[in-house]
C-alpha cells in the first residue's frame, strides 16, 4: 500500500502548551497576533524573503498557532533586516520588526544558537560605544574576526578602505566625563528594577 | 541659517565623503553647521537590543545638546536620523519617559527642536528655487535614479517623505538641472549587513537594485545613506566577480552631485573615494 506521508501538526496540542508563549510575546513585541488576516502583503514586499525559510506572514501564522520551537529556531528572525517594509504596508498594523526582534532575543534567551554571531557583533558595537562614545569600525572588524573566528573574513577594510582614507587606525574617544558610560549603567539599572516607562 | 549638525559614526570613517561634501555645500550656501560637541553614537539597531531606555538615551544625549542652544538637528546618514527622530518622538509623547531619559542624560531634554534629515536641510529649509540659482554647472544631461532606501521613508511616523514615492531627491536632481528617472527601487532595502556577513543574499538584494538602475537608463545613482553607498558602490566589484555581471554604475551622495553642480571641486568633495569611479562620466558630461 502506498505510503501516506503527513505534514500534518496537531494545531490544538501546540496551541494549548504554548499559550503563555504566545502571551508573553504579544506583552514584549507590542504585537497582537490576531489582529493579522494573512493577507501576505507583508511578504510580498520583504527583500529579504527569497532566502527565508518562513515568510513574515508564516511567522505571525506560527505565532497564531504557539509553534514556539520552530519559531524560536527558524533562520527568517535572523535574516530580516528591519528594513520596516511590511510594517509600513500591513493594513493591520502589525509591527513584524518589532516582533522579530522580540523572537531573535527569545531565542538567544533560550540558547538556540542560530543567532550567536550576530549577537556578538552587537555586543561589541555596544563595548565600543560604552568605551569610546562612538564606533571604533577597525577595532569592531578585528575584535569580530577574532571572537567569530570567521564571518567578516573580507571585511569593509583591506587597502581600499585604508587608502581612502576611509577607516581610522586609531579609536577617537570623546570627552564627555564619562557621561555616556554612566547612560549604560542608569539604563541597565532601570531595566533590571523594571523602571522603564 | 542655522543647525546643530549631527553626523554620526559612519561619516567620520566610510562615509567621509558624505561628510566632505555636506560640509563644503554649508560653507558655500552659508548654512551654518554647528557640529554638536562630542557628540555619541545614536546607537543603531543595537541599543535596543539591550535596553529601551538606552535606545531613546544615547540619541537623546546629542539631541539636549543641541537643545540647549536652542538648535535643530541636521542628521545625514539615515539609520542616525530614524534613531534621532525616533527618540524625540518617544520623548515628546510621554512624560513619564522625559523625566527618566533628563535624568539618565544629566541634562533637561524636552524634545522642543526638531530632528531634520539634510535632505530636508538643503531642499525644504533651503529651498528649491534658491538652490536652482546658486547652480554654476548644470547636471545638463544627466540621468539620476534616487535611491531613498529605507530608514529615510519609514516607518511612517517617522519618514521625512513619501512612504512608496518619495521625490525630495528627485526634486533636487531635478533644480540642478539634472533628469530625474523614474525607477523601482527607490525605496527597496539595500539588505544592510547581509552584504558582510551573508554574501548570497546580500549580493542578490544589490544586484537587483544595480540591475534596476541600468534598466531605468540611469547614468548614476544619488544616495543618501551610508549603508546604501556601502552596498551599492564599494560591493559593486565583488558583485560583478561572483555574479559574473558587468555593473559600471557610479554612485553618489545627493551631496556630492549637489556640490558639482555649484562649482565646488570634486577634490574638495571627496569624489576620488569612491570605488566605482565617476569620472569618466563627470567628463563625459562636462563636469569635471
Ligand atoms: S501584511 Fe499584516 S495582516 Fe497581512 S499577512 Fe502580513 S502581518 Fe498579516
Ligand atoms: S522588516 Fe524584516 S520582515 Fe519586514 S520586510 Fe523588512 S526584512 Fe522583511
Amino acid at each position: 500500500m502506498e505510503k501516506v506521508r503527513s505534514n500534518l501538526i496537531s494545531l490544538n496540542a501546540a496551541y494549548a502548551e504554548n499559550r503563555g508563549f504566545i502571551e508573553e510575546i504579544r506583552r514584549e513585541s507590542g504585537v497582537n497576533e490576531k489582529d493579522c488576516y494573512q493577507c501576505g502583503k507583508c511578504s510580498a514586499g520583504c527583500p529579504v524573503a527569497f532566502a527565508m525559510d518562513y515568510m513574515p506572514r508564516q511567522v505571525i501564522r506560527m505565532l497564531q498557532l504557539g509553534m514556539k520551537e520552530e519559531l524560536l529556531r527558524a533562520r527568517t528572525i535572523w535574516l530580516c533586516v528591519n528594513c520596516v517594509a511590511c510594517y509600513t504596508r500591513c493594513p493591520q498594523n502589525i509591527d513584524l520588526p518589532s516582533l522579530m526582534e522580540t523572537l531573535r532575543k527569545k531565542s538567544l534567551e533560550n540558547g538556540i544558537s542560530t543567532g550567536k554571531q550576530i549577537k556578538l557583533f552587537g555586543d561589541l558595537f555596544l563595548w565600543s560605544v560604552k568605551t569610546f562614545g562612538r564606533v571604533f569600525e577597525l577595532g569592531l572588524i578585528l575584535g569580530f574576526n577574532l571572537k567569530s573566528k570567521q564571518f567578516f573574513k573580507d571585511a569593509m577594510l583591506g587597502l581600499p578602505m585604508l587608502s581612502r582614507g576611509k577607516i581610522s587606525i586609531l579609536p577617537h574617544k570623546i570627552s564627555d566625563g564619562g557621561a555616556v558610560k554612566r547612560i549604560f549603567a542608569r539604563a541597565q539599572e532601570a531595566e533590571l528594577g523594571g523602571d522603564v516607562p | 541659517m542655522k543647525f546643530a549638525y549631527y553626523p554620526g559614526c559612519s561619516l567620520n570613517a566610510t562615509s567621509i565623503e558624505y561628510n566632505l561634501s555636506t560640509k563644503a555645500l554649508a560653507r558655500k550656501l552659508e548654512i551654518e553647521l554647528w557640529e554638536i560637541p562630542q557628540w555619541n553614537c545614536c546607537g543603531a539597531f543595537y541599543a535596543q537590543k539591550k535596553s529601551r531606555l538606552l535606545a531613546v538615551a544615547l540619541p537623546a544625549r546629542n539631541l539636549a545638546l543641541a537643545e540647549r542652544n536652542g538648535l535643530n538637528v541636521a542628521v545625514n546618514c539615515a539609520a542616525c536620523y530614524n534613531k534621532l527622530k525616533a527618540a524625540r518622538e518617544a520623548v515628546k509623547t510621554s512624560v513619564e519617559l522625559q523625566k527618566k531619559v533628563s535624568e539618565v542624560i544629566e541634562m533637561e531634554y524636552i524634545a522642543s527642536n526638531d530632528v531634520l534629515s539634510i535632505i530636508e536641510v538643503f531642499e525644504r529649509e533651503y529651498g528649491l528655487d534658491k538652490i536652482a540659482s546658486r547652480v554654476e554647472k548644470p547636471l545638463a544631461g544627466l540621468k539620476v535614479v534616487s535611491y531613498y532606501g529605507c530608514l529615510l521613508v519609514r516607518p511612517a511616523e517617522l519618514a521625512m517623505d513619501d512612504q512608496e514615492d518619495p521625490q525630495s531627491l528627485d526634486r533636487i536632481v531635478a533644480a540642478l538641472g539634472g533628469i530625474p528617472v523614474d525607477w523601482s527601487q527607490k525605496v527597496e532595502c539595500c539588505g544592510a549587513f547581509h552584504s558582510t556577513y551573508n554574501a548570497a543574499t546580500g549580493f542578490q538584494i544589490i544586484s537587483n537594485i544595480l540591475a534596476a538602475a541600468v534598466e531605468a537608463g540611469a547614468d548614476c545613482v544619488a544616495c543618501a545613506c551610508p549603508v546604501c553607498m556601502l552596498n551599492l558602490d564599494m560591493r559593486q566589484g565583488n558583485i560583478n566577480k561572483v555574479k559574473k555581471t558587468n555593473f559600471q554604475m557610479p554612485v553618489f551622495y545627493f551631496t556630492e552631485l549637489m556640490g558639482l553642480a555649484m562649482g565646488i571641486s570634486p577634490k574638495e568633495l571627496g569624489i576620488k573615494k569612491h570605488f566605482i569611479d565617476p569620472q569618466p562620466l563627470l567628463k563625459a558630461r562636462n563636469l569635471l
